[in-house]
């Protein structure tokens, strides 16, 4: 037996350009916190609203006294395809480090902490995580003063409202 | 009047040897942006100059360290991402890199 099959109800199409993101940054270390400046200064450079929410050891990025110090994580890292014990000797993460940030210089992709201003030059929003910053014991002092504002919780997807969310 | 040329889907010149000042206006126009100011001119011209020298548009790193222009000032003159604007402003094709 064979009906006319009721027309589906479509809601509206959902518009093809991102106009907004709100990225999370939740991890240290070198591998952890370029990923979110990356899609950060790309999302900018194409116009598009962005809002940086630091968070946990991924507020090192915006630390003054370890802002300039993050490293590679050399050990725990399968990435790395080494042993593990290798990874440990001392030394060995500055070294990696070094060679990492000598490759991409080349690329023309700024250290961190230059990247960070840029990007907050850029005109996008930089967030510390409340629930870290009192964990850590911090205050907005021990942050780099192109720190926006400290938000919780509540206030992040306040301003992610109406944009993507990206979590790295 | 209308000055025609070809372009790409997203309106970037095919061939940046056909690009005029006044074409630079129009396309600028097109884009939100209504009087191209002697700081925009700075950035396009800077774009166009690397890109027929290197063959490479900069990347927007290096567009605020030496063009003159700083990176706020960038996105206040083209809110809508100055590297992308002001190359199809300047003519020259769509940067195709990350940073």
């Amino acid at each position: 037996m064979t009906g006319i099959l009721e027309e589906p109800q479509v809601a509206a199409l959902p518009t093809k350009t991102i106009e907004k993101v709100a990225i999370v940054c939740s991890k240290g270390s070198l591998e952890g916190i370029y990923p979110a400046l990356i899609m950060a200064n790309g999302a900018r450079m194409e116009g598009i609203e962005v809002d940086l929410f630091f968070t946990f050891f991924g507020m090192d990025a915006i630390r003054k006294d370890r802002q300039a110090k993050i490293k590679v994580a050399t050990v725990g890292n399968p990435g790395m395809h080494m042993p593990t014990l290798l990874g440990a000797l001392p030394g060995f993460a500055s070294l990696a480090t070094r060679m990492m940030s000598r490759q991409m210089e080349k690329l023309d992709i700024p250290p961190i902490p230059e990247y960070v201003e840029m990007i907050a030059d850029s005109g996008a929003g930089i967030y510390a995580c409340k629930a870290s910053v009192d964990m850590f014991g911090l205050t907005k002092e021990d942050l780099i003063p192109q720190v926006t504002g400290i938000a919780t919780v509540g206030e992040f997807y306040e301003l992610a409202a109406g944009g993507q969310i990206i979590f790295t | 009047m209308m000055l025609t040329v070809a372009v790409d889907q997203e309106g970037f010149l095919l061939d940046h040897t056909e690009w005029t000042r006044e074409l630079a206006e129009e396309i600028a126009r097109e884009n939100g942006i209504e009087t191209l100011t002697p700081r925009h001119w700075q950035v396009v011209e800077f774009m166009r100059d690397r890109f027929i020298t290197t063959g490479n548009a900069p990347t927007i790193r290096a567009l605020g360290k030496e063009s003159g222009v700083p990176v706020k000032e960038l996105y206040q003159l083209f809110p809508k991402g100055p590297a992308k604007l002001a190359a199809k402003i300047g003519g020259i094709p769509k940067p195709r890199g990350c940073i």
